[in-house]
């Protein structure tokens, strides 16, 4: 028998259609999923080993360096990945994205009128050990206004994106730091049901902070967890 | 279940440098891209390419579109399918639709088999974008596969009227063997999506 992964709990999730994020109204799909029994197709899913990770892929303090050290809060995040289950997921893909300390991203089309740092990139990567352990050095993104409303600012965070065991435990999301006054006014944070915001939300962490480097943060990931009914054949 | 799923939040606008660097020209490595098959990849090669639209009809030229497929033989490279797969072949492609001139998804693969016997090939697809707070799965059938297609338990289930948008196109070119897939995200022909 191959096990097969819980369903997605959209109890947690932002809905498809969020009015006060306006992109969403033309681009969220309007009729329901259909349900699919997971066969084969669902519960494989890309293999992505350690050969992923090369160099300085996991600590963007280092990895964009041209002449100098970048600008900004030097930071720590990780944490494990789990399933829902409570199990460690080893070998899980983790990619990462930010703006730097100004709010500025590299990407070409980010036109906010903030520098750019020549020696930070904000682009980075890793996999999870054995335990499901992970962690990133890189800098506190700042924040940054974005058009979706009038005065509209995203709070600092960081994109991830994640893969686990299978297509059907992909995961991208972003994570945001505690006591951001952002957090209150952002409709892509307040999209998440009420009960779930604060699981998106770093914890910081005086056991995790490097001394005399960078402060730590915590951040554990929910995957969809291994459950062992039968598989569709 | 002891433990709360951690919630999605949408990929953004600036996924580019971090998910598909190569492709957009940024100095990081890419996990993987649209170049799907390799010189020693096995089956028949195929373009797959399309674009992605909105409600509005506008053509989405910031959407990440990720592929995971089985080998020409139907199988998967992955430890929870037992019989191995065509060596070199991940099965794993990544596009961004943000530097084709036309904003298409472009994916140079292989046509992949039958999983089982009772299914007719397919394409998994996760459909990402700025404006989508969760990802989306869907999948890709092939329009020359009708029999199989009729008989495919998912397809089949799928209600009739809906079905044409998971079936791709196949046009002979200069250049190859092409399947066509449009996404359309709402209105008339909203493509359907899977709740896998």
């Amino acid at each position: 028998m191959t096990e097969t992964y819980g369903a997605r709990d959209w109890s947690s999730q932002p809905p498809l259609i969020h009015p006060d994020y306006k992109s969403t109204l033309l681009r969220g799909p309007t009729k329901k999923p259909l349900p699919l029994k997971q066969s084969l197709s669902e519960v494989t899913g890309p293999v992505h080993g350690a050969e992923c990770v090369t160099g300085h892929d996991a600590d963007l303090t280092r990895n964009g360096r041209r002449n100098g050290e970048p600008l900004g809060e030097r930071i720590v995040v990780g944490g494990r990945v789990l399933g829902d289950d409570g199990r460690p997921v080893p070998n899980a893909l983790i990619e990462i994205w930010q703006s730097n300390a100004a709010g500025r991203y590299v990407h070409g089309a980010d036109q906010h009128d903030a520098p750019l740092d020549p020696n930070f990139f904000g682009g980075g990567r890793c996999v999870t050990d054995a335990d499901g352990r992970y962690a990133f050095r890189t800098i506190k993104p700042g924040a940054y206004p974005w058009p979706n409303h009038h005065n509209g600012w995203r709070p600092a965070h960081i994109h991830f994106s994640l893969f686990g065991p299978s297509f059907a435990t992909r995961l991208v999301t972003q994570i945001y730091f505690p006591g951001d006054p952002l957090l209150a006014l952002d409709p892509i944070f307040l999209g998440v049901p009420a009960d779930c915001r604060d699981l998106l939300v770093a914890k910081f962490s005086i056991d995790r902070t490097e001394p005399a480097f960078a402060l730590g943060y915590d951040f554990d990931f929910v995957l969809r967890g291994r459950h062992a009914t039968p598989m569709e054949s | 279940m002891a433990l709360r799923q951690t919630p999605s939040q949408t990929v953004g606008p600036y996924f580019a440098y971090g998910l598909t660097p190569r492709q957009y020209g940024y100095d990081l490595a890419s996990i993987a891209d649209g170049t799907m098959a390799r010189a020693d990849t096995g089956g028949e090669r195929i373009r797959v390419e399309g674009r992605v639209f909105d409600g509005a009809g506008a053509v989405v030229g910031d959407a990440m579109i990720e592929l995971w497929q089985a080998d020409s033989l139907g199988r998967y490279a992955h430890p929870a399918d037992p019989r191995g797969s065509n060596a070199g072949f991940t099965g794993f492609g990544r596009f961004g639709t943000g530097t084709d001139p036309q904003q298409r998804f472009v994916f140079d693969t292989i046509k992949p088999g039958r999983v089982s016997a009772g299914e007719a090939p397919y394409l998994n697809v996760i459909v990402f974008m700025r404006g989508l707070l969760a990802h989306v799965y869907t999948r890709l059938y092939f329009d020359d596969e009708a029999a199989a297609n009729a008989a495919d338990p998912v397809l089949s289930g799928v209600p009739a009227e809906r079905r044409d948008t998971l079936v791709a196109r196949r046009e002979t070119t200069q250049t190859g063997i092409v399947y066509r897939f449009d996404i359309r995200m709402q209105g008339d022909r909203e493509t359907v999506f899977f709740d896998v």
